[in-house]
């Protein structure tokens, strides 16, 4: 028996791979099952499932509505349409102000003397050894009424004899970016800095030998060298920034709600768990399809493969 | 052209600091001219400052004192991109995200060259180096031969006033590394560019070169064509580094103007009939030196002049030469003789313990100074 193993290398990897594969489909295939199950099943009043066939809760989620204020017969409610909206569009703009953050800090790391290099990762990593919930609360204490930045902004006024008027800052969409950035940053470093580091010295040098100035270098050899890092660290940030509630329920407040609150809602505030699923396949059939087509455009984040 | 030299490093340092904190100067008051047309190398183990030499020729490195010159124009502090010569870089630095084609026109999109124009050029510059049809594939699905000739091309094509080849042959496997070297010659002088190249491997110097510069420690130890540096080394490192030397020290014993006789105590005698180099006095302690091949082995035979008696002691044969360790009185001298004929027949071969009598002919031999 043992023997036999040892000579079939393709039952050696299904064993090795055994592990994983149970953990997977008990914990992620199976719950995903049943979430679709549940999602095409009806509430009963006291906020269990019935199991049926319906698409109420996708109908619902469209924004088609039956139940209208002004008696008519059917009615459009963008109110989850709009919450799937806001969801998209921040994590867009997390995304895309976190590469813009990252990309210069990850080149001034990659280009730094190597025994440098190991000390400014080191840092980066720092945050990333505290709660996540309690690096979205210090966010809190630095944007509220009363926070540090209203204080610093109200000296320097006094002291400059302008009239202040803490800002709002806190629960506004401005807030839930910040922290979105703020969170996210580190998983777009590390994987842009990784492929910036492999770039050759000698690549800039070409380069330059054959005519081109910085700009030039940085636009036709750099940034296309380094966008394997760039495609990985985008589907590090986006997909996460998609799915979370807790930096937009705690900077957010209620006046921003995404798509992750709205499925934490209601499976613990409304006890709709049958809209919750749906809601839930929603958010990962989005999250598949810009995935699917930004990947399709820029690969996996991989080594540059050989077309 | 408005200069006779196409480069000129005058008086040239580049000064480093070193990881432990100390100042090397890398390159150390270097002065070299170099024609237009002339393919030119720089020769020498690693850390004698032939690389930083070209560095500082295409701009990657700027020189601490001195200046270098290109078509007569003083370079400063010149970027790279402002000079018109190019590289060929030892590791190829071929953008591994583009094309060949793409790699070919990288430098021309960055002249603003017209499209059909770059299409041309690069299609001219792939053929000159045996590329033609390759322009779609990736650098990676080419073979080392391939990618060299593809870094050629992409320096070729700017048509540059020199050409700087930084070890271009050194990834290469021998057979190849051959090939390359007279395809480079024979480009050279069909373009009439100069080359400027740098290399460690003696052998690739002598083949290519025109003129050498042979450097070690920062410095130029003696620049010549092949025959003057093989031939007439300036010094005992030289005679050293290019092919093998036999050093006997001796002290001179009579000087004329041409010629040295030198004695030997090693051999207990003297050698005569010398040529000599400058600077030497009477009663100098010196080095004769003699190439191995220049030793005339005689079996048997009557002493003459420069002649001594010695024994052997060791036989190498490697196929083309053989190579036989002797000893006179104590001094170990190597003698290396062509197989003119086969060696199959014992008979023919020297065997250890065997007497010779080896005669250093004076017209082959050098007297050099004691360092």
């Amino acid at each position: 028996m043992l023997k036999r193993l040892r000579e079939n290398k393709s039952a050696q990897g299904t064993l090795l791979a055994l592990p994983t594969i149970i953990w997977m489909m008990g914990l992620l295939i199976i719950p995903l099952i049943l979430t679709a199950v549940v999602s095409v099943g009806k509430r009963s009043p006291d906020g269990n499932v019935i199991y049926a066939f319906s698409l109420d809760n996708y109908i619902r989620l469209i924004g088609y509505s039956t139940d209208c204020a002004n008696g008519q017969a059917s009615c459009f409610d963008p109110l989850y349409v709009s919450i799937l909206g806001r969801s998209l569009s921040l994590a867009f703009n997390t995304t895309v102000l976190v590469i813009l953050l990252a990309y210069p800090l990850a080149y001034f790391i990659a280009r730094a003397q190597p025994k440098q290099r190991n000390s400014y990762l080191f840092l980066v990593l720092i945050p990333l050894w505290t709660n996540f919930v309690i690096r979205v609360y210090a966010w809190m204490i630095l944007l509220r009424q009363e926070g540090v930045i209203n204080i610093a902004l109200g000296a320097i006024a006094r002291f400059l004899h302008i009239p202040f008027q803490p800002l709002d800052m806190l629960y506004t969409p401005g807030a839930v970016l910040v922290g979105m950035v703020y969170e996210f940053l580190p998983f777009m470093i590390l994987p842009i800095y990784t492929s910036l580091e492999k770039i050759d010295n000698s690549l800039y040098e070409a380069a330059a030998d054959l005519g081109a100035n910085a700009v030039k270098t940085f636009t036709r050899v750099t940034l296309p060298l380094s966008m394997p890092g760039v495609v990985a660290g985008t589907i590090l940030v986006f997909i996460p920034v998609m799915g979370t509630f807790i930096v937009s329920d705690i900077l957010g407040g209620r006046q921003v709600i995404l798509v992750g609150n709205l499925i934490q809602r209601q499976f613990l505030d409304a006890r709709d768990p049958t809209f919750g699923s749906a809601a839930s396949l929603i958010l990962m059939v989005m999250t598949l399809i810009v995935t699917y087509f930004y990947t399709r455009k820029f690969g996996f984040g991989e080594e540059i493969v050989v077309a | 052209m408005t200069s006779e030299f196409a480069v000129e490093m005058r008086d040239v340092v580049k000064r480093f600091i070193t990881p432990e904190g100390n100042e090397m100067a890398a390159v150390d008051h270097v002065t070299m001219k170099i024609r237009n047309g002339e393919f030119f190398s720089m020769l020498g183990s690693s850390g004698c400052g032939k690389t930083t030499s070209l560095r500082m020729i295409a701009g990657f490195e700027w020189p601490t004192e001195g200046e270098v010159y290109i078509e007569g124009k003083a370079m400063g502090h010149t970027p790279p991109f402002q000079r018109k010569v190019n590289t060929v870089f030892q590791s190829y630095a071929l953008f591994q995200h583009l094309t060949i084609y793409q790699n070919v026109a990288f430098g021309l999109e960055m002249e603003n060259a017209k499209e059909d124009e770059i299409k041309k050029r690069v299609g001219r510059a792939l053929d000159m180096v045996q590329l033609t049809g390759m322009d779609r594939r990736k650098p990676k699905q080419l073979s080392g031969g391939q990618q060299q000739r593809v870094a050629l091309a992409r320096a070729l094509v700017k048509t540059p006033d020199v050409l700087l080849l930084d070890e271009p042959l050194g990834a290469l496997d021998l057979k190849l590394r051959k090939e390359m070297q007279l395809e480079l010659k024979a480009l050279q002088q069909q373009l009439g560019i100069t080359f400027i190249y740098v290399t460690h491997d003696q052998e690739e110097a002598l083949t290519m070169s025109d003129r050498i510069a042979v450097m070690s420690k920062g410095k130029v130890q003696q620049m010549g064509t092949p025959v003057e540096v093989y031939e007439r080394p300036a010094n005992k490192f030289v005679a050293d580094f290019i092919g093998e030397s036999n050093f006997l020290e001796g002290k001179i014993k009579s000087l004329t103007r041409k010629e040295a006789s030198v004695f030997i105590p090693g051999l207990n005698a003297e050698v005569t009939g010398m040529p000599i180099s400058e600077g030497l006095a009477k009663g100098e302690e010196v080095v004769v030196s003699i190439r191995p091949e220049k030793v005339r082995l005689v079996e048997k035979g009557a002493l003459k002049m420069n002649m001594f008696r010695g024994k052997v002691t060791n036989t190498v044969y490697i196929g083309a030469d053989t190579h036989i360790y002797t000893e006179v009185h104590g001094v170990k001298l190597k003698v290396l003789e062509q197989n003119r004929i086969s060696r199959l027949d014992p008979k023919s071969f020297y065997t250890v313990g065997q007497d010779v009598s080896l005669l250093l002919m004076p017209e082959n031999t050098l007297v050099l100074k004691k360092d």
